[in-house]
Formats: structure tokens, C-alpha cells, sequence
């Protein structure tokens, strides 16, 4: 017999025992596990999906947070660009203007620096001229020119205009002492008659003429052109003169007005010009 | 030399008496049970695993997925009865590479054991999915005509299961035993593998056959 009942149902048995073991011990908790597993799974991608669009968001967000600052950054930038340029457009202006200044000072200075030695030399060249014209006439001082210019001290006193005329004979009049004619040559009593005829009519009848002949260097050193070389008469304050170097001084004072005048109109022009 | 297991009596005690079948059977099952039971105490839900653990979750979710492939929807139900099966067999099939092992699947009576169980198993699941009468009706498919060749084949299919089972796997054994007296080198081992290759198609027969039995009695009318 080839089946035996009582094992087939012990078998039976068996089998079932089996299978409630082995669902117990290996179905139900493996079949567990697998899903918790891919529970656990299907949550991890799902959380990786919500992170990874959060990471998204984020990253955009920062993207725009630096494009953003890049922007800015840009603008201060430029900013700071422009500011600087103004900046240095204000300082060159300014060194501009200073330099300006400086050089309208200089030129000032130079200016009158020269307007000085021009001044100077012309100055000194007047100076020049006169010592020459002085030292020529001087020397020229002979005794034809001598005897002109008693004459022309005589023909002056004689042709005094009435306020003149009347204040020398005030002065003449008044006078105690006698009438001192000083010339730098000695007169001639031709001369001297000439000037003593002149004055008869201003002085008093007691009136005495003096005459005196002065060395041409005066005693004190000084340049005293009046008593040099011409012919001068003095009496109580009163002083009545004539000398080249009266002519030689109105001659000196005239050119000085000019010289001083000229650079005066020199800078008006400038000014203008400017 | 014994044409079965069950000719081997250990013990005995009037009607019950304990042969070898039934000894091996306990051993396997006692080695099936602690097995899992070891392995399964220390389970992991994480992604990290233990070799074992790795090993018998391939196994299930094999089993699964081979039960879903024959169009059963919830495979969890039914993995308990099937798969028990397939392991069982292909368990007994492979423990012959054990020299002197004989597997209790040689054995008429424990191959009937399981076929009936099928026999059992088919309608209960059967009526449970869709109910007594409703169970009763899928005999009367397409027509009543076809009433006593549906219950014809119910029992004819369950008895080709189980003499399929018994004859592979009693083959198996036999030819070996007779292989040893005439040729003892070599030659047993190559069969001892063609047994083995044979012990486990057998198994996935066996499992295969009443899974379909069960979606049949299951789904059929279903769709």
C-alpha cells in the first residue's frame, strides 16, 4: 500500500502547523518589515521632493538676493564712480583756479617787479641825464654865458610882473640889511650896474646892493643846483633866482610825473585788457 | 531496500506510530521555523540590512510577486498556504544533497497530504472571496451541463497532484538508490544535481498549480 492514512494525516496536520508557523515567523513579520520599509522609502523621496523644492525656492530666492546686490552693488558702483569723477573735476577746477591765481600773482609781481626796474632805470637814467646836461653846462659855463645870464637876471628883474614887483619892493623896503646878489661867477660891474639899475627903482633910497661870488661846489656838499650856477637874490624872506638848474629841476620834475604816470595808464590798459 | 519513508517505523503504538516521514517532516519543519524565527527577530525597516534578512525578504516578495503574475490581487492572503508549499517542497527537494537524506515528498502519503490540502484549501478560499452560493454557481460555469466534468476535474487535478509530486520525487530517490549499486562514483553525484533541478521545478509546479487553482476559484466570474 502505497499510502499509508494515518501519515497522510499526520502530514495534513503537519503542513498546517507549518503554514501557521512559518506565517507567524517569516510571512507576516517580513512581508511587515518590506512595507515599512517602503513606507519609510516613499516618505524620504517625498521629503527629498518638498526639500528639493525648497532648495529651489531657496536658490531662487538667493539668486535674486544676488542679482539684487549685484544691482546695487553696481549702483554704488557707479555712484561712487561719478562722485569721484566730480570730485576730481572740482579739484582740477580749483588747482586750476589756483594755479590761475598764482599765475595772475606772479605775473603781478613780475609786473610791477619790472614796472620797478623800469622805473629804476628810467630813473636813474633821468638822474643820468640831468648829471650829464648838469656837468655839460657846467662846463660850458664861460663867460659869454655868464654875462647871458646876468643879462637875463636883469631883464627879469626889470620886466617883474606887478604882484612880483610889488613884493620885492615890499621885501626890499623892509629890509634893514643890504640886498645880497650871489652868483656862481663873478660879476662884472657892468653886470653889476645892469643889476643895480634894475632893482633902483624897488629899493629904498638908502639901499645897498651886495654882491657875492659863490664857489660852484657848496660848502655842505649838497647839490645845491641854485647857488651853482646862476645868479640869485635874497633879501628879507624874499627869494628871487634864476639858474640852469632851475630849468634843469622843473625839466627833472616833469619827466618824473610822466614816468610815474605812464606805468599808472600801463596797468588801467592791463586791467582793461584783462 | 524500501520503496517509502513510510515503510520505516521509529516507533509505534497501536494506531499511531511514528515513521520516518513523519520524523524527517518534523526535523525540516523544526529547521524551517527556527530559521526564519532567528532571522526575523532582529528585522531592519532600514535600508540597511542583514545577509539573512536580505535573503528571505528575496524569497517573499519572490513568492509574491510569482502569485501576483498569475493575477491574484492581494498575494498577502493566500502567501501563507502557497508559499509554505513551495518552501516546504523545494526545501525537502534540496536537504537530498544530505547523503542518506530521504525527502518526505517521496512519500505518497505526505504528497497527498498536500494535495488535499489544496482540495480543501481551493474551495475555502473560494468561498470566502465570493461566498457560499456564489462559490457553488462557478461549477455550473458556463453551463450546468458542465457540472459533473467541473467536479471531475477537481478531483482528478488534485489527485495528478499529488502523484505527480510523489512520482518526481520518489524518482528522484529510486534512481539514485539503484545508481549507487551500479555505479557508486561520480555518476550519483550528477544525479543527485538532476534530482535537485527536478525537486525544485517540481516545487514551483506544485506551488504554481495551486495558486492557479486558488485565483480560478477566486477571481474567476470576476472580471
Amino acid at each position: 500500500m502505497l499510502i499509508d492514512w494515518f501519515t497522510v494525516i499526520a502530514q495534513l496536520l503537519n503542513f498546517l502547523i507549518l503554514v501557521w508557523l512559518l506565517k507567524r515567523f517569516l510571512y507576516q513579520p517580513i512581508l511587515q518589515v518590506m512595507d515599512e520599509r517602503e513606507k519609510r522609502i516613499t516618505n524620504r523621496l517625498q521629503e527629498a521632493e518638498a526639500q528639493k523644492a525648497e532648495a529651489l525656492k531657496e536658490k531662487g530666492h538667493f539668486q535674486e538676493l544676488n542679482s539684487n546686490l549685484e544691482q546695487q552693488r553696481e549702483t554704488l558702483l557707479n555712484q561712487a564712480k561719478a562722485d569721484a569723477n566730480s570730485e576730481r573735476q572740482r579739484l582740477l577746477e580749483e588747482a586750476r583756479e589756483d594755479h590761475r591765481l598764482l599765475r595772475a600773482r606772479l605775473q603781478e609781481t613780475l609786473d610791477s617787479e619790472k614796472a620797478n626796474l623800469s622805473q629804476g632805470i628810467l630813473r636813474r637814467f633821468q638822474e643820468e641825464v640831468f648829471e650829464i646836461a648838469r656837468k655839460v653846462l657846467a662846463d660850458l659855463a664861460d663867460s659869454s654865458l655868464e654875462q647871458q645870464m646876468a643879462a637875463v637876471f636883469a631883464r627879469r628883474l626889470a620886466e617883474l610882473s606887478d604882484g612880483e614887483g610889488k613884493q620885492l619892493t615890499a621885501a626890499l623896503q623892509a629890509s634893514s640889511h643890504p640886498v645880497t646878489v650871489r652868483s656862481t661867477f663873478t660879476l662884472s660891474s657892468e653886470q653889476q650896474a645892469a643889476i643895480k639899475s634894475a632893482l633902483k627903482k624897488m629899493l629904498p633910497p638908502d639901499g645897498q646892493v651886495l654882491f657875492e661870488a659863490t664857489s660852484a661846489t657848496p660848502a655842505n656838499g649838497q647839490a645845491q643846483y641854485g647857488q651853482a650856477d646862476g645868479i640869485e637874490l635874497t633879501t628879507n624872506g624874499y627869494k628871487m633866482a634864476w639858474s640852469i638848474t632851475d630849468y634843469l629841476g622843473d625839466l627833472e620834475q616833469k619827466a618824473a610825473s610822466i614816468l610815474e604816470a605812464e606805468p599808472a595808464q600801463e596797468q588801467k590798459s592791463k586791467n582793461h585788457g584783462g | 531496500m524500501s520503496l517509502s519513508t513510510d515503510d520505516i517505523i521509529l516507533w509505534e503504538h497501536g494506531f499511531i506510530k511514528l515513521n520516518a516521514t513523519i520524523a524527517i517532516t518534523w526535523v525540516l519543519m523544526l529547521v524551517m521555523v527556527i530559521g526564519s524565527r532567528l532571522i526575523t527577530r532582529h528585522l531592519s525597516s532600514d535600508v540597511k540590512i542583514s545577509r539573512w534578512q536580505n535573503m528571505l525578504e528575496a524569497i517573499v516578495s519572490g513568492i509574491n510577486q510569482q502569485i501576483k503574475e498569475i493575477g491574484i490581487q492581494k498575494p498577502e492572503k493566500y502567501i501563507s498556504f502557497i508559499g509554505t508549499l513551495f518552501l516546504f517542497i523545494a526545501f525537502a527537494a534540496l536537504c537530498t544533497v544530505i547523503p542518506g537524506y530521504e525527502p518526505p515528498t517521496g512519500s505518497l502519503s505526505t504528497t497527498a497530504a498536500l494535495a488535499i490540502s489544496v482540495f480543501v484549501a481551493v474551495p475555502l478560499f473560494g468561498i470566502e472571496e465570493k461566498g457560499f452560493w456564489g462559490y457553488l454557481k462557478s461549477y455550473l460555469e458556463p453551463t450546468f451541463i458542465m457540472l459533473p466534468f467541473n467536479v471531475i476535474s477537481e478531483i482528478t487535478r488534485t489527485l495528478a497532484l499529488a502523484i505527480r509530486l510523489f512520482g518526481n520525487m520518489m524518482s528522484g530517490a529510486m534512481i539514485l538508490s539503484i545508481l549507487l549499486v551500479i555505479s557508486p562514483f561520480i555518476f550519483p553525484v550528477l544525479m543527485v544535481l538532476l534530482g535537485l533541478l527536478v525537486g525544485m521545478v517540481q516545487a514551483y509546479i506544485f506551488g504554481i498549480l495551486a495558486t492557479v487553482f486558488i485565483a480560478a476559484a477566486t477571481q474567476a466570474g470576476r472580471e
